[in-house]
């Protein structure tokens, strides 16, 4: 049975899309498989970040209205043969979702695959809600400054109350992800330190994603971070944020590609 | 436990408080018994039957009235009733003063208790709302920016208040806010309020209490 995922965040542009793809990825390169949903209905990005944005045949509606079968729409990435997209439709809204629908599908990729991580659309309408829906666990996308924290804290909220296993009573699993930090902005204070947002938050970290250059030259390429420059700080930033999510132990840390003398006197090491 | 409301002229205006009242709790009449006080407003027989009606609209059971004089009355309407105490109520029920809760605790036997506090363990996220008009309010956790709490009695928050606090929220000029760490957007005693700009820098990021005194709204670090 797979483990369902929801990247989220209410805030739009924090890397959700990026970080769907890093974590899918480096899930993907451990052997498991993987499917990466994309829910942003109307303003899909998943594919071209994945690289798949040529492939695409039917999508997420097609399955939900029962145009086309899920294995149909699935679309095999070329690097990775254990990782799956199921794109979202670009020319249909939002409402075309049904709960319903929605539910099936999950139903359907939980027997198929050991991830299934959906990539939320911004904001806190229905593609959000339905993102989150069926989830087992969520990841939530937070930059270290105030208007992201806030939204996310806002998006805590709703997981913890309009979710099925919220529902149900239960408790759903919460990581935060912590993108583009610049530790040097942080300890000049221009940035919310990895403290204050935690704080504010009150949920654990899965992992803290350097801001770097090489996140925009993957995405270009159309590659995951993880697949595009393994060794990159925020390659290895996400590779040990998606061993944390299978549940390994490993110290947190904030990987840098500069080897100045900077780095190595202030912040390289989180809370 | 009845809850009396009390309308007064004019009407419009009043049931106008009463739909304020019920967008910002939705659910607080649902369930409730409610009496008409009508001893402050002069209505006719057919006037009341309207009146009943439109509460009826907004949800509002009334199962009993007061103040109203029995010729006003006739077999349709609900039972005229007597020596109703009023409860913390929705036109601001008398000051507590001490001397009055004295009063209060000794006459007549003891009723059956409604829960007077509620206790919340978990954090109060941006764009929650908890509305608890029967009392005070306890919140484990830490009040976020863009959530709210709102009280009948006195808020006592153990984690870092960054949102808002009503207290007194149905007239209570000695509820009282407890925080651990005010970082408060807006905090409000019976109704008077005073907003995070309006707070002396001195006063934040450290634990604070705020009461009503004189009709002003004081702050004190608690540290």
């Amino acid at each position: 049975m797979a483990k369902v995922i929801v990247v989220t965040s209410g805030k739009g542009g924090v890397g959700k899309t990026t970080s769907t793809a890093a974590l899918g990825a480096a899930l993907a390169q451990t052997g498991q498989k993987v499917a990466v949903v994309d829910f942003d209905v109307g303003l899909r990005n998943l594919d071209l970040v994945m690289g798949a944005e040529r492939r695409v045949v039917f999508d997420l509606i097609n399955v939900v209205q029962g145009i086309a079968k899920l294995p149909q729409a699935l679309i095999r990435d070329k690097r990775l043969e254990t990782l799956w997209l199921l794109p979202a439709s670009q020319t249909r809204d939002k409402d075309a979702l049904t709960e319903e629908g929605v539910g099936n599908v999950i139903q359907e990729m939980r027997g198929k695959f050991d991830w299934v991580i959906c990539d939320s659309p911004a904001g806190i309408e229905r593609g959000a809600t339905l993102a989150m829906r069926f989830a087992d666990a969520a990841v939530i996308v937070t930059n270290p400054e105030v208007s992201s924290v806030r939204d996310s804290d806002r998006i805590i909220g709703l997981l913890d109350s309009k979710t099925e296993k919220a529902e149900k009573g239960q408790r759903i699993e919460k990581h935060i992800l912590i993108t583009r930090y610049d530790a040097q902005r942080a300890a000049r204070g221009e940035m919310l330190t990895i403290e204050d947002v935690l704080e504010i938050l009150s949920t654990p970290l899965l992992g803290i994603i350097p801001e770097s250059e090489e996140v925009l030259r993957a995405s270009n390429i159309g590659s995951p971070v993880t697949l595009n420059n393994t060794a990159s700080a925020p390659a290895r930033a996400y590779l040990d944020a998606a061993r944390r999510l299978k549940g390994d132990d490993v110290p947190m840390s904030i990987p840098s590609d500069r080897k100045g003398l900077f780095d190595k006197l202030f912040g390289r090491r989180a809370a | 436990m009845a809850f009396v409301l009390a309308p007064s002229a004019p009407l419009s205006a009043w049931l106008a408080e009463v739909d304020k009242w019920s967008r910002n709790s939705p659910d607080f009449f649902v369930g409730r018994a409610i009496i008409l006080d009508l001893a402050g407003v002069a209505l006719s027989q057919s006037g009341i039957s309207e009146l009943l009606e439109m509460l009826a609209e907004r949800g509002i059971r009334v199962m009993g009235l007061e103040g109203a004089h029995p010729d006003q009355l006739g077999p349709s309407l609900p039972p005229l009733l007597k020596g109703g105490r009023p409860t913390a109520g929705f036109e601001a029920a008398a000051p507590a003063s001490s001397a009055n809760t004295r009063a209060a605790a000794t006459a007549g036997p003891a009723q059956r208790q409604e829960p007077t506090s509620l206790l919340i363990e978990t954090p109060i996220r941006s764009g929650q709302s908890i509305i608890f008009p029967y009392g005070d309010v306890t919140v484990l956790g830490a009040v976020s920016s863009g959530a709210e709490v709102v009280a009948g009695g006195s808020i006592h928050v153990y984690g870092a208040l960054r949102g808002r606090a009503m207290a007194g929220s149905m007239g209570n000029a000695r509820a009282r806010i407890f925080c651990s760490k005010n970082e408060a957007e807006l905090i409000s005693i019976d109704g008077y309020y005073r907003t995070a700009e309006e707070m002396d820098a001195s006063l934040r990021n450290r634990p604070a209490q705020c009461w009503l005194q004189d009709s002003v709204l004081s702050i004190a670090a608690l540290d």
